[in-house]
């Protein structure tokens, strides 16, 4: 089995990366990362692009910076990287233990942080940490650099609104306001695998009550989706498990179009939305400081 | 068309130069190209870990490479464990825990232990287990590949 023939590009620096996608049309161009999903989808060739972008070689976009804030990290920095930073643990733990939770060490050795970005997949853990924490994407296309908000810049299923001749080049990661409770809670069947439903929150205490509480569930939909009626629930509430299970069935009631397919059906993926959001609060509030349970 | 393309590469301590199709993935390449056939090719899409290989020391599917990504880099295969007739501690501890019976995963799950061990000589369960995550074995089962894990750590001078 091997992909279908392409031409191949790999060039050394993004100014050359971006040339081949000005120089061509970009839709027959397949921009190649880390190629844990790409490289699939060639094999089976379920893709088959006229032109290969390989980025790399591209070492300007290999990086991991702490900046004021936050961290700075390249498109192409592999998620052992990240897994392996001393600093993200500790500036983002949350984003930390998304990484860990992806694939295996074989597939992050290689998997970019870029990459599973842009790949969008809804049932990606990354994306959901991005949209909880508000991490800004950057881009860089023929028109210059633009900065996306993640909630701006998933768009629905393996879709993203980079433009045709864009490439992401930077994932900024702001550090957890201190104080902030978190948790990334998902199920899926073997170890590795993508999540059937996961949920991700965020939250502090405040004079015994919640603040500024984040909730997020991602492989339910389309994409990683930040829950609004579940988190005023719970906002300036006592943490209780009471509370954070009310607001799980919340989540769950208010969730719209669940995707239904081999692995699970749209009923089930309901009431793991209400679960793992009741366990993705529970968690958040003890690490916060509140004695929910 | 695509336009074959010069490499270089180190496998296994030797140095190759070759002349490849960009399409052809690293898996294939070690196999038909240079007969090292140790490494197997399952299901390639990386999802069963059996063509998991050394890359500059960290373990990859070499079904999700093309062989021209590795120009200039360093590959290990399972063909690097042994020295003649005398086998790797991580071989003899497959061997003596029961870690193989039809051996087809085996070479995978061996590259990638090897990256554990050179990197931490005393891992814990969860953090074999992770690892172990990554390569599929529909024979043996896991728990005699985790013996393993930790009897190759003690024969290699760690903790296990």
């Amino acid at each position: 089995m091997k992909p279908a023939p392409f031409e191949y590009a790999a060039p050394n620096t993004l100014g050359e990366a971006l040339s081949v996608l000005s120089d061509n049309d970009p839709d027959e161009v397949k921009i190649l990362a880390g190629g844990q999903s790409l490289m699939p989808l060639l094999n089976m060739r379920l893709a088959r692009p006229e032109i290969l972008l390989d980025l790399t070689r591209v070492e300007e976009l290999d990086y991991l910076r702490e900046v004021d804030g936050g961290l700075a990290i390249g498109a192409m920095t592999t998620k052992r990287a990240v897994e392996e930073s001393p600093a993200v643990r500790e500036r983002n733990p949350l984003f930390w233990q998304a990484t860990a939770l992806i694939g295996h060490p074989q597939i992050r050795n290689r998997g970019t942080v870029g990459g599973s970005m842009v790949q969008a997949d809804p049932a990606a853990e990354y994306p959901a940490a991005a949209v909880a924490t508000d991490v800004e994407l950057v881009a860089r296309g023929p028109s210059g650099e633009r900065v996306i908000a993640a909630d701006d810049f998933f768009v629905t299923y393996l879709t993203t609104s980079l433009e045709p001749g864009e490439i992401l080049t930077e994932v900024r990661v702001p550090d957890l306001p201190p104080g902030t409770g978190w948790s990334i809670q998902e199920l899926a069947r073997r170890h590795g695998d993508f999540a059937i439903v996961g949920a991700v929150a965020t939250l502090r205490i405040e004079s015994g009550r919640c603040a500024d509480p984040r909730l997020v569930v991602f492989g339910a939909t389309d994409r990683a989706r930040r829950q609004p009626e579940a988190e005023a629930a719970v906002a300036g509430q006592t943490p209780d498990a009471a509370l954070f299970e009310a607001a799980g069935a919340k989540a769950a009631e208010s969730l719209e179009d669940p995707t239904q397919d081999v692995h699970a059906s749209a009923e089930y993926r309901r009431d793991l939305v209400r679960v793992m959001c009741g366990r993705a609060l529970g968690e958040a509030a003890r690490r916060a400081g509140g004695a929910a349970s | 068309m695509t336009a074959a393309r010069q490499i270089r590469v180190r496998v296994n301590g030797e140095e190759y130069d070759a002349v490849v199709d960009p399409r052809l993935t690293l898996a294939d390449f070690l196999r038909q190209e240079l007969g090292l056939t140790g490494t197997h090719v399952g299901c390639e899409h990386g999802v069963c870990g059996v063509c998991n290989v050394l890359v500059d020391g960290r373990s990859v599917r070499s079904c999700l490479m093309l062989a021209v990504q590795v120009d200039g880099l360093e590959v290990e295969t399972v063909e690097s464990l042994a020295e003649g007739e005398k086998l790797h501690p991580i071989q003899e501890a497959f061997m003596d825990e029961h870690g193989l019976q039809c051996g087809f995963c085996t070479p995978g799950f061996m590259m990638s232990i090897k990256e554990l061990l050179d990197r931490n000589p005393s891992p814990g369960d969860d953090e074999i287990m992770d690892v172990l995550g990554g390569s599929i074995c529909r024979c043996t089962g896991y728990t005699g590949i985790l013996r393993a894990v930790h009897s190759a750590a003690a024969k290699m001078g760690g903790g296990g």
